[in-house]
């Protein structure tokens, strides 16, 4: 079968120019998820790459610098000094206690030198801070979702 | 209410176990009452489930915050059609609605083949209540929509809870495209499970021939065209609400969509061998298998938290049901197909490379391609994790340097494939077909050169957009001609003869050249450009050809929001062409922000601008513009597709035969193109054979 022999080495021509664009494109892109507790153990190469860490913003430690923005990251009791110098401003949601998600590289001295910083309220569909929480306890007390909703709302009915 | 609610929902699991059982035992024993008594418990699941969504809706209506999922996705003065949408605002709801538009599809192909098939039929809807079971088992028991706020006090006594106000919905989602993009999406997605119904009761079944394919072709085109739309929607959702200046960032919910796309592509494409040559069939067989499953995938990537995303759905336990109904489909798949894959052999093998085959061929090897690649790094946190530990994630430079040249071949396949024969093309006709689309492109890439298109991916992507449409635009024409000079009626109205003929044909012609726009409106984000400032009144910053002035800065705050607003004047040449109003929001209830962004758009370039936030320092405000090139042809082509797709479904015309011959003036006609190097073959004698080579 000439043409189909003509097919599957015309295939493997594509496949093997995909793949190496893929390897390429991997190198490039690569971003390695870190825990804040993880980052002291890391050694050789691996402290180098470009990383993802994330946790929680520490209240009070967000400072504005001349181009760059400071803050310090915690998770696990673990804390990280991060400086973030990207051009983008820093995302609304960015402030004492949000969860961020900080992308970058460790620097020799230990600080993390941010490009990217995303953060988020506890999650975006369920946005109220405090509001009740689905999933968590779907039967809540009435009491339970006065306190929550902050509004003197529920009218208990038994 | 709420009680009738679940009520409804539980009966509707019912039936559709009961649809399930009894149409097993009506396939075993033979029974056509028995038969037909499942296909009735399957209809039956639609009107259960509709009531469900009524009754939920009746409380969205009514303010009834008793119900959890109603005090928090709604509010008493959010408008009525948001109140409508608010159903699909979260997980429950969502998942409910989605059993409702699957229960659609489902009582639509029980009922429209209630009288045809008998063979096939139990087998599809025995496929068709085992999908339905799963998710109603989620909806009654996992996440169900109609838990009711509420406890029990120390005595055991329940008490319920009424608030008398919701949370609202999230602002996000208050905008007219979220009303209509999660439907759309949704009704791709589901769509899916009808071809993948049919061809499992094909499989199991063994019923002759490509009939299936035939019954499905249409529900695979519906099923597509709305997942097409729910994509490109979700895009301009982000692009018009999210306000960073960008429409995809494969992000894992945007590949989680694309995936079932790509291979429901493949599909549209692959079926035309089988239905033409008899080939094959192992193949589309799994494509369909491949892009149900992947559907349920998407849903649970994006249900579960597995792959974190800045869409950040509720994450929830679910996870884990999905990827166990995931595994059960697939062991039934595997079984289905080795049990019968004799039934699956091929009639034919490919005789050319350079043939219609051979296209289709390509065109799926790099779809698939495709697929794995934005499969794998969509998924590539998780796999790297459990292999190597570290998780590692992939960012858009894998999957553009990947599904950049894919694309472009794909659109080069658009422009070639429907034009090879089936079998073998000749030299000839290949010289007949593209040379004058291929000269066509070369002097549009070698035009744009000069005028300063350097890289290298748009100035192909000029070629082959120029090629293909010239292609499209000659096979209009060639077979328009024929028509008009056998009818001597005007081109124009010979066009739309033609396309009535064999709508499938020359729908698909239109669903490619909408794809041509699409890909031209991509190319123009090689040419993005961006600038940041800082502004005070009186300052100005230039993008492109405009001048953004700043005029004013304001807080045009409301009850429901705080907000921040920029006047800015836009001047071209000196001269002031409009005025922008980049807005920034923080509602108040939720502490949610919302960006407003300025965008003029005109079919050559969006100029998008942005209030981006005040800057820490100084306080002033930060404006953000963005000059866009040709992102409208994006949405412009989608809706060429869809009216695409809109004529490939319509049932063709049949022709009137005649057996006449030619009139003198066709001939004259075509003896003076073919002078003029246009297709030289007599149009009378070409067209007939080119018909029949033609895809239906």
């Amino acid at each position: 079968m000439k043409a189909r022999k003509k097919f599957i080495i015309g295939s493997g021509i594509i496949i093997a120019t995909l793949l190496s664009l893929a390897y390429v494109g991997y190198t490039q892109s690569k971003t390695y998820y870190h825990t804040i507790s993880e980052l002291p153990t890391l050694q050789g190469a691996t402290l180098h790459q470009r990383m993802r860490v994330s946790g929680n913003v520490r209240a009070g430690s967000i400072t504005h610098r001349d181009g760059r923005t400071d803050f310090v990251l915690e998770e696990e009791g673990k804390a990280l000094a991060v400086s973030y110098v990207g051009s983008d401003p820093l995302p609304d949601t960015f402030k004492d206690g949000a969860q961020a998600l900080v992308e970058g590289r460790l620097q020799p001295e230990g600080g993390f030198v941010a490009e990217q910083v995303q953060a988020k309220c506890a999650s975006k569909y369920e946005a109220t801070p405090g509001a009740t929480q689905p999933g968590a306890s779907p039967v809540q007390s009435p009491g339970q979702s006065m306190n929550q909703s902050g509004s003197p709302a529920g009218t208990g009915k038994s | 209410m709420d009680i009738f609610g679940s009520f409804a929902l539980l009966l509707a699991l019912l039936a559709a176990v009961y649809a399930f059982a009894a149409g097993i035992a009506g396939i075993l024993t033979r029974r056509a009452l028995l038969t037909k008594s499942a296909r009735n418990a399957g209809m039956a699941v639609f009107g259960l489930v509709t009531l469900a969504v009524a009754s939920l809706e009746y409380f969205f209506f009514t303010d009834n915050f008793s119900l959890a999922y109603v005090s928090e996705h709604s509010n008493r003065a959010l408008p009525l059609y948001y109140k409508f949408s608010a159903l699909w605002a979260g997980q429950e709801g969502s998942l409910l609605f989605w059993t409702w538009l699957l229960s659609i599809y489902a009582f639509s192909a029980l009922f429209l083949n209630r009288k045809k098939h008998p063979e096939l039929m139990p087998y599809v809807g025995v496929t068709l209540a085992a999908v339905q079971i799963f998710f109603l088992t989620l909806n009654n028991f996992v996440v169900s929509p109609f838990h009711v706020l509420g406890g029990m006090d120390a005595s055991g006594a329940m008490h319920v809870a009424r608030l008398s106000e919701g949370s609202g919905l999230n602002p996000l989602l208050q905008y007219y495209e979220m009303v209509i993009h999660p439907p759309i999406l949704y009704l791709g997605y589901t769509g899916f499970t009808v071809p993948f119904a049919f061809a499992m009761a094909a499989l199991l079944g063994r019923y002759p021939g490509e009939k299936w394919i035939h019954i499905t072709r249409r529900w695979t085109m519906v099923a597509w065209c709305f997942q097409t739309v729910g994509i490109l929607l979700g895009a301009h959702w982000a692009y018009a609400v999210l306000g960073w200046g960008g429409y995809w960032a494969w992000d894992p919910v945007e590949n989680a969509a694309l995936l079932p796309w790509i291979t429901g592509t493949a599909f549209l494409h692959s079926v035309m061998m089988q239905e033409k040559r008899g080939m094959m069939r192992v193949w589309n067989v799994w494509l369909v298998f491949v892009t149900f499953m992947l559907c349920i995938l998407g849903t649970s990537l994006t249900r579960s938290g597995v792959v974190s995303s800045v869409h950040a759905f509720a994450e929830s336990s679910i996870g884990g049901w999905f990827f166990t109904f995931l595994g059960i489909t697939f062991l039934v798949c595997l079984a289905a197909w080795f049990k019968n894959r004799d039934y699956l052999r091929s009639d034919n093998q490919l005789d050319s490379l350079v043939s219609r085959e051979s296209s289709f061929l390509f065109n799926n090897l790099i779809l698939l391609a495709a697929c794995f690649a934005v499969l794998w790094g969509t998924l590539f946190p998780v796999l790297s994790e459990a292999v190597t530990g570290n998780k590692i994630s992939v960012g858009p430079p894998f999957f553009n340097k990947v599904n950049v040249p894919i694309a472009l071949f794909l659109l080069f396949l658009t422009g070639v494939g429907p034009l090879l024969a089936w079998r073998k093309t000749s030299y000839d006709a290949l010289r007949r077909n593209f040379a004058w689309p291929l000269v066509g492109g070369v002097v549009a890439g070698a035009v744009g050169f000069a005028f300063g298109f350097r890289q290298f991916y748009p100035v192909i992507c000029l070629i082959l957009s120029v090629f293909v449409t010239l292609t499209i635009a000659a096979e209009f024409y060639r077979g328009a001609r024929v028509i008009s000079a056998r009818d001597g009626t005007n081109l124009l109205t010979a066009v739309g003869e033609l396309t009535m003929r064999n709508t499938r044909r020359y729908g698909g012609y239109v669903v490619h050249f909408g794809m041509v726009l699409i890909f031209i409106g991509i190319t123009g984000s090689a040419f993005n450009q961006d600038i940041q400032k800082e502004m005070a009144i009186g300052q100005s910053i230039q993008i492109g050809p405009y001048t953004i002035l700043c005029q004013n800065f304001d807080q045009p705050s409301t009850d429901n929001y705080t907000s921040d607003r920029a006047t800015l004047e836009v001047l071209r040449n000196g001269k002031s062409e409009m005025m922008l109003y980049p807005e920034h929001r923080v509602y108040i209830a939720s502490q949610v922000p919302e960006t407003m962004v300025a965008v003029e758009s005109t079919p050559l370039r969006d100029l998008y601008v942005v209030y981006a936030g005040t800057s820490p320092e100084t306080g002033k405000p930060v404006i953000h513009a963005y000059l866009n090139p040709l992102v409208k042809w994006i949405w412009f082509g989608g809706i060429v597709v869809v009216l695409g797709t809109g004529l490939a479904l319509f049932p063709d015309r049949r022709a009137t035969l005649v057996l006449r011959p030619a009139t003198e003036k066709s001939w004259g006609d075509a003896i003076s193109q073919g002078a003029s190097g246009t297709p030289a073959t007599s149009p009378v004698a070409s067209a007939p054979i080119r018909r029949s080579g033609a895809d239906d």
